[in-house]
């Protein structure tokens, strides 16, 4: 393959763990050091015998070291996927479908071929291998055959000499498409018996119950994006041997192999794949984007080809949120104790099914969040629509039903006479408890008990927030601090403070009995006489510090200083995806798992000798299938649960919301990393805020009219009020270090305990995210 | 047409096609300079924020011929050390591609308040997006930043590169 134009992408770069400390302190020069434009900016890498200060023997589980790649990161010289060059390098562009349904009558691609600069444009007919791809069935079209089934589906691909003359050609492609009429209602397709996937939970008889309260509404969940700053990119390089090597950012190098390799018609050891720098994910980088079609131009063109989706095909390139609309029955007793819950949950697929079956099973099974009830009847259903595609997105299938059955708790509450917290403290799940799967809670103290009863992990975090109290409006305060800041006309007339609680679980690592494992390998040699440990996975950093926590594992598993992280590929076996808040856990789990070999190896050999190494692989305990009848199974390995209060400020004339304050009490069962870990609470808990009063995407019979930052929004540091922490350590005695899951979980309650803030603020039901202003005034007779 | 300019204390030529081609398409496409970062292209993440004759911009919305004779100062030149420390130390870089952005606009804040409140540094960065870390961390990294930096001499980072043989 030819050289780098300019460095080794990060993927063959070595990174090393960067000395862990505190703020370093003032110099007497603190401007002194002049910051010279990198002429390599590739990050600190050091070989076998390299130079670097070793690292004190610190930044152990439990600590906050420096991320490896933090210096890269700050000084610019981190090489995301966007920032890869080689040699002679295209570009690639996509041509997509302008509408939502249509056949594909004719494609002339002449016009576009005949432009200078143009290498190679291909459609459907180009694809060298399999026609489909996909995560879990294998229906996304590598390009459009005959018709299309969203706006935005590929049609056809272009390399030439510039991004700009890509686009360009991508528009000299004629297409002849007939129009047909799209589907977009989730409802009729369900009814049309056009699903991914049913998957119904029955439990006891909720028909015979005679309740002392009942509440029945109906939920509206947006369509959310991921939103990741780092845009889709990769770069694909043909090799010597009529292979190709991709790098990629990726969230499951493996899986993408595994798809890709098929479409190419090659075999997966002819494909090399490195994960390229990483400008975060939260699940849009689970599914393919440009991987197979910056391989098919490369292979065409004989060239690297490098792809790069500007914001807008973005939103068009990546799956999104379901969204849902959910009718919820709760019943209670006069003691305040659930009687049943009915549920009917839809959430649109769109239209391909990406991950939309392990979503269904995620609403249907945690469709009651974390309480104790006997008699259930849920149905959930992924449908299968025209709209974009649908799929991963941090949370995946726990925000939809959290955000229902939150406010159904709240609204039952209210009709008992109970506060919102008590009527969930007297409904927690406990250790022995059973979910409406049948699952039982089993992942707590069995011996630890609260007044004689089983330990609640839920009820003992609700009763926290009484030590800490809801900020207290300030006397005299400034117009700006108002909803709306220099937006508010008003000086905080109708101003209202609310505050409200959200209690979200969610399950960490795969379910329903995928085979989840991850894949490490740990190296010990003396290199200059220091011992170094080498660690090599596949495991995607995302962004949350997962490439801190393996060498935190690795410094306290094996007492060693200076860890060095190897290149995430596929030279490495498979480490499942950076989702479902499973890295720790699971690829943590194989760390450690690995070094434990190291420690058992070094018992009779010594590093004077020459290095020891081990690879694990590590797997949890096995989950089962739900029963596709009653949906009974234990499911899931591993539940989280976080709470979340949230107070807020609304003008209730302007309809402007203001969060004043989020208070967060999560379960992480054991604090790996204090700082990376306050910063999943507080990015998560942020998307959570940006569901509950601002992000859709807002599609009109199949179109997406929002696809920019401009129209679609994302909180700013203006929108995120300051958060208060409270962390809680009830370890599972099954996972590494007794380690929960951390990233989803505030993404889950975050947003109900906002919505409950507002309502609380408003007395407006507010039974659809996000909540707009035009919800809050809608009963002025204001409404546009 | 060829546009001189000067970026991070280098003279810099970029020979442009195109009279619309943004500053932050030359730093990126025509110089390799990546360290500026490509996320929206519209102005609205701040992510490909540099200093303009040291007014802080979104240089997807600069055209580069307006650049002629003019000061660029990237994530590479305007930011002080111990902003980029504080950064590092209080975990306001997760995924890191809003960082070189956040931090030539921390940079520009500090340069213009010692001591900012949370109030005034939300309003600073109100322009720069982040999707990972939910601000408190870079709250956070601003207050440590701006102590550390207290009691030094009030000299741009810019400036001292240049003065520093």
């Amino acid at each position: 393959m030819p050289e780098p134009a300019r460095h080794e992408p990060n993927g063959r770069a070595a990174i090393t763990a960067g000395a862990p400390g505190p703020i370093a302190p003032p110099s007497s020069e603190p401007f002194a050091a002049p910051i010279a434009a990198p002429k390599s900016p590739t990050p600190p890498t050091r070989a076998a015998g390299g130079v670097g200060t070793p690292t004190p023997r610190t930044g152990g589980v439990g600590s906050s070291p420096a991320r490896p790649e933090a210096e890269a990161k700050v000084n610019g010289a981190f090489d995301y996927a966007s920032d890869l060059s080689f040699p002679g390098m295209l570009w690639g562009h996509t041509l997509r479908s302008p509408h939502p349904r249509a056949r594909l009558r004719s494609i002339d691609t002449a016009a576009a071929r005949a432009i200078p600069g143009v290498e190679a444009v291909l459609t459907a007919a180009d694809v060298p291998g399999k026609l489909h791809y996909g995560l879990i069935e294998d229906d996304q079209p590598v390009l459009s055959l005959g018709e299309v089934n969203y706006e935005g589906e590929p049609v056809a691909i272009v390399a030439a000499a510039t991004l700009d003359l890509a686009r360009r050609a991508a528009e000299r492609i004629e297409v002849d498409y007939e129009l047909l009429e799209p589907r977009c209602d989730p409802e009729e397709a369900v009814e049309a018996g056009d699903f991914f996937r049913y998957q119904p939970v029955r439990l006891g008889d909720p028909e015979s119950q005679v309740p002392a309260a009942v509440v029945a509404r109906e939920y509206v969940v947006g369509m959310q994006d991921q939103a990741p700053l780092g845009p889709e990119s990769g770069a694909a390089v043909p090799t010597a041997d009529g292979g190709v090597e991709l790098h990629v950012a990726t969230q499951w190098v493996h899986s993408d192999l595994e798809q890709i390799a098929p479409c190419l018609g090659l075999e997966p050891d002819r494909i090399h794949m490195a994960i390229a720098g990483i400008g975060g994910a939260f699940g849009a980088r689970e599914d393919l984007s440009v991987q197979v079609h910056m391989a098919m131009l490369a292979l065409a063109t004989g060239r690297p080809v490098k792809m790069m989706y500007d914001r807008a095909e973005s939103f068009w390139g990546h799956v999104h949120r379901h969204p849902a609309r959910m009718r919820y029955e709760h019943a209670a007793d006069a003691d305040g104790k659930l009687l049943y819950v009915k549920a009917r949950i839809v959430l649109d697929g769109g239209a391909y099914a990406s991950t939309t079956e392990a979503v269904v099973g995620n609403a249907a099974s945690l469709a009651v969040g974390p309480y104790e009830v006997e008699h259930v009847s849920v149905d959930a259903w992924g449908a299968r629509t025209n709209n974009p595609p649908c799929g991963a997105m941090r949370g995946f299938g726990g925000v939809q039903t959290c955000f229902a059955y939150e406010s159904q708790m709240d609204a039952l509450a209210e009709a008992l006479g109970l506060s919102p917290v008590e009527f969930r403290r007297r409904n927690a799940v406990a250790q022995g408890s059973k979910l409406i799967t049948g699952q039982v809670v089993d992942a707590y103290d069995p011996d630890r008990a609260d007044n004689g009863k089983p330990f609640s992990p839920l009820a003992d975090m609700l009763g926290r927030f009484k030590d800490l109290p809801v900020p207290a409006v300030p006397a005299g305060r400034d117009i700006v601090d108002l909803p709306g800041g220099t937006g508010n006309t008003t000086h905080g007339e109708g101003v209202r403070r609310g505050v409200g609680y959200g209690v979200g679980l969610k399950n960490v690592c795969y379910s329903e009995g995928f085979d989840d494992y991850s894949t490490a390998g740990v190296r010990l040699e003396l290199v200059d006489g220091q011992t170094v440990a080498f660690v090599h996975t596949a495991a995607a950093e995302v962004g949350q510090g997962h490439w801190s926590l393996q060498t935190q594992i690795v410094r306290t598993e094996l007492d060693v200083d200076r860890v060095e992280l190897l290149p995430n590929d596929t030279k490495a076996g498979s480490a499942g995806s950076s989702s479902a808040s499973r890295q720790s856990y699971m690829t943590g789990g194989a760390v450690k798992a690995a070094c434990e070999a190291v420690r058992e190896l070094l018992q009779d050999h010594d590093l004077a000798d020459g290095p020891v190494e081990a690879t694990r692989v590590f797997r949890h305990r096995a989950t089962k299938p739900m029963d596709p009848v009653t949906g009974q199974g234990e499911s899931h390995v591993q539940l989280a649960l976080c709470v979340h209060r949230a107070t807020v400020d609304v003008d209730i004339e302007l309809g402007l919301v203001k969060v004043v304050d989020l208070t967060c009490v999560q379960d992480v069962g054991k604090i790996m990393n204090p700082v990376a870990l306050e910063g999943q609470i507080h990015g998560g808990s942020a998307q959570g805020l940006g569901l509950a009063v601002m992000e859709e995407m807002i599609t009109e019979q199949g179109r997406v009219r929002n696809a920019s930052f401009t129209d679609y929004l994302i909180p700013t540091i203006l929108d995120m009020p300051p958060m208060r922490l409270r962390i809680v350590e009830n370890a599972d005695p099954e996972s590494p270090y007794g380690l929960r899951g951390a990233g989803e979980p505030p993404t889950l309650s975050s947003t109900p305990a906002i919505v409950a803030a507002i309502r609380d603020a408003t007395g407006l039901a507010l039974t659809q995210i996000p909540v707009r202003p035009e919800h809050l005034t809608a009963h002025l007779g204001r409404q546009p | 047409m060829r546009v001189e300019m000067r970026i991070d204390g280098e003279t810099a030529a970029a020979d442009i096609d195109r009279p619309g081609e943004s500053l932050l398409s030359t730093l990126r496409d025509r110089l390799g300079l990546y360290g500026t970062k490509n996320a929206c292209e519209q102005g609205e993440c701040g992510s490909c924020t540099v200093l303009l004759d040291g007014d802080p911009v979104c240089s997807c919305l600069v055209a580069t011929a307006q650049c002629e004779g003019r000061e660029v100062k990237t994530v590479v030149g305007a930011v002080p050390r111990p902003v980029r420390d504080a950064f590092i130390a209080c975990g306001a870089v997760q995924c890191g591609f809003c960082t070189p952005g956040l931090l030539v606009s921390v940079a520009d804040l500090l340069d213009r308040e010692d001591d900012p409140s949370d109030a005034v540094i939300r309003e600073a960065l109100a322009g720069n997006l982040c999707r990972c870390t939910g601000y408190e961390k870079i709250i956070d990294a601003v207050h440590a930043a701006a102590e550390a930096m207290a009691g030094a001499p009030p000299v741009r980072a810019a400036d001292a590169t240049e003065a520093t043989p």
